[in-house]
């Protein structure tokens, strides 16, 4: 892709070898803790009401990766979730579809077939997620399974172990495999495993890592550990991409994931996104949720903006 | 000296507040309203809580249901016991609240609490007893057992009486979670200080957080986002007036919820099992008897 030999391009000098690249990630200004908090704490306060509220909601609705990662998924169960991707609200036709289903990839053909026509996209987990700890040649062919079933989307996990030992190259050149793999095929996210990297400053280095290896999307976690999607770091890897856009022109989206259960803190991530990213990162093309269950706390509160009463569980799926 | 440094002492006002989940939060809107004695002197600021409030109480009954309904009969009479006991030892600050609010004298106030703390005890022997009572075997043509058990409805609104503050308001409580509901109370608007202050001893009771969500406020303003809300299954209209009760009725029909109307009641007389009655749903099963099969062999 163009965007890619670009980014490339513009980094090259800095992906010539480890030392130049952990020269320019360790140069990256360092992240003030308690501000980047206190910012993401305030922007958290915004009160979003009435025909704000029923845009924020129908966009986050459109904005979801309606996720299903356990060991115990069935077709059936992914042939369900699919089916309510497409409709989420079977008592109101004018809710918008989600962004995509996310499953692994030996479900990815049954995803398929059940989203086949809906414009609904498949994502699938790829590379060993979600430890990431298997050689490139598996995670390889993990990509290359998921593409061969009709994946639109790989969300790959790097391999933090490589990263907090400080072997960036390493990361870079699996992110770059991976995105290789991937093509004009399939769009490329990247995992960072946030809770797994310690700092702020980490999980920024980590950013610019996956956006100079050519991430479509970069994205906070797997939803498998203790600590994921927060604002703080999400609105870290906003300011990553708005920065990076500033100097390259390319845009890269942003998808927290794990952790966001309701409409009150998925507002605020909007929140975040329009007053640091920009509003043209207000768009399931660039931002997305990594969810299961926030789906029907944002359909509980359509239901209450539409009829005026409380909704409750009774009335949505249990998935 | 003593004397002198009480006369010193600056008060110690208590800052009531709700009891929601288990927790003792603020209104979210951070309002409160002024309660005053049955002579109108000020006694203390209540929370005047929101629908927002309504909604997260009933968030939190329902969260709480799952647990409390499927604890054993045995373990809800244990718990319902260890309320009286705790109400037992703060006898004195219900008596003061209940006279201050009901402008009652301290031996007649006095005489309401304890005829609450023994409301408590009779219903937490009533919880492995009423299945007895309205559940059984039914009689059936064929080999199989029937059998009907009484099952809770699940997040009961309760409109607490308005004038009988804490006998009254246990004794609409008691029977809605004996049975394994759980409850949302809409405290006395004009005396909610013993409501709150049961919020206090229903946390240290092994009530689990959320079984009893108590606020102070306006019924008119809470009730009607009570009665239309789809996940509270049913409302106690007691302490609700005439026309409160039929406004709420008509917003409860909407979404067939149970609802108890108000009567004319007398707390001090014996209780009955009516209002344990009126939140349970009958279950009947069938399950086939001993023997079945080809050769006759029974399991």
């Amino acid at each position: 892709m163009p965007t890619t030999a670009s980014a490339a391009h513009a980094f090259a000098d800095v992906t010539t070898s480890e030392s130049t690249l952990r020269r320019f990630l360790h140069g990256l200004p360092g992240v003030d803790a308690v501000g980047l908090e206190a910012r993401a704490a305030s922007l958290g306060t915004r009160s979003i009401k009435t025909t704000a509220k029923a845009y924020a909601i129908d966009l986050a609705i459109s904005m979801i990766d309606l996720t299903t990662l356990e060991g115990a998924d069935t077709p059936g169960k992914v042939r369900a979730l699919a089916a309510k991707a497409v409709n989420p609200d079977p008592t109101d036709r004018t809710t918008p579809t989600t962004a995509a289903v996310c499953v692994y990839p030996d479900m990815v053909t049954t995803a398929k077939a059940a989203l086949a026509g809906s414009g609904v996209k498949v994502a699938s987990v790829a590379t060993a997620f979600p430890a990431g700890r298997a050689a490139l040649p598996v995670k390889l062919a993990d990509t290359a399974d998921a593409i061969a079933a009709g994946a639109d989307e790989i969300d790959m996990v790097i391999d933090r172990g490589a990263f907090l030992a400080g072997r960036y190259l390493e990361v870079y050149e699996q992110i770059a495999a991976i995105k290789a793999e991937c093509g004009d095929r399939a769009r490329l996210k990247v995992i960072f495993e946030t809770g797994e990297l310690s700092t702020y400053d980490n999980i920024r280095r980590a950013s610019w890592l996956g956006m100079i290896a050519g991430a479509d999307f970069i994205k906070t976690s797997t939803g498998k550990v203790a600590v994921n999607a927060t604002p703080a770091n999400t609105l870290l890897m906003l300011e990553a991409v708005r920065d990076f856009r500033a100097q390259t022109g390319i845009q890269i989206g942003v998808k927290p994931a794990g952790g966001i259960r309701n409409t009150k803190e998925a507002i605020k991530f909007l929140v975040l996104v329009n007053e640091t990213a920009g509003a043209d990162w207000l768009d399931n093309h660039w931002f997305r949720f990594g969810a299961s269950s926030l789906l029907n706390d944002l359909l509980m509160q359509r239901q209450k903006l539409a009829t005026g009463h409380y909704s409750g569980p009774d009335y949505v799926t249990v998935d | 000296m003593s004397e002198k440094s009480e006369q010193n002492r600056l008060s110690v006002f208590k800052t009531y507040k709700l009891y929601v989940g288990g927790k003792f939060p603020r209104s979210e809107s951070g309002r409160v309203y002024e309660v005053t004695d049955s002579k109108g002197k000020w006694l203390a600021n209540a929370p005047l809580s929101s629908r927002k409030d309504a909604r997260d109480a009933v968030v939190a009954a329902r969260k709480a249901f799952g647990g409390w309904s499927g604890a054993t009969a045995y373990n809800r009479g244990q718990i319902l016991y260890r309320v009286a006991e705790m109400l037992e030892g703060r006898k004195g600050q219900f008596v003061h609240e209940v006279a201050d609010a009901e402008g009652l004298s301290k031996n007649k106030a006095a005489a309401v609490v304890e005829a609450a703390i023994d409301r408590w005890v009779w219903y937490a022997g009533w919880t492995d007893k009423i299945a007895q009572v309205v559940g059984g075997a039914n009689p059936v043509a064929g080999p199989y057992f029937n059998l009907s058990t009484p099952e809770p409805t699940g997040v009961v609104t309760v409109v607490a009486p308005q004038e009988s503050s804490f006998l009254g308001l246990v004794s609409v409580i008691a029977p809605v979670i004996a049975t394994g509901n759980t409850a949302v109370v809409i405290a006395s608007e004009k005396a909610p200080l013993p409501a709150l202050s049961l919020g206090e001893v229903l946390a240290t009771s092994d009530l689990p957080g959320g079984v009893v969500n108590i606020l102070s406020g306006k019924a008119s303003e809470m009730g009607p986002h009570l009665a239309a809300h789809l996940d509270v299954n049913a409302i106690d209209l007691t302490g609700a007036d005439a026309d409160l009760a039929r406004e709420l009725e008509i917003a409860a029909a909407d979404n067939l919820k149970r609802v108890l109307r108000p009567r004319t009641e007398d707390f001090a007389g014996a209780p009955g099992t009516d209002r344990m009655t009126a939140f349970l749903e009958t279950k009947t099963v069938w399950h086939p008897t001993g023997s079945l099969g080809a050769s006759g062999s029974s399991y």
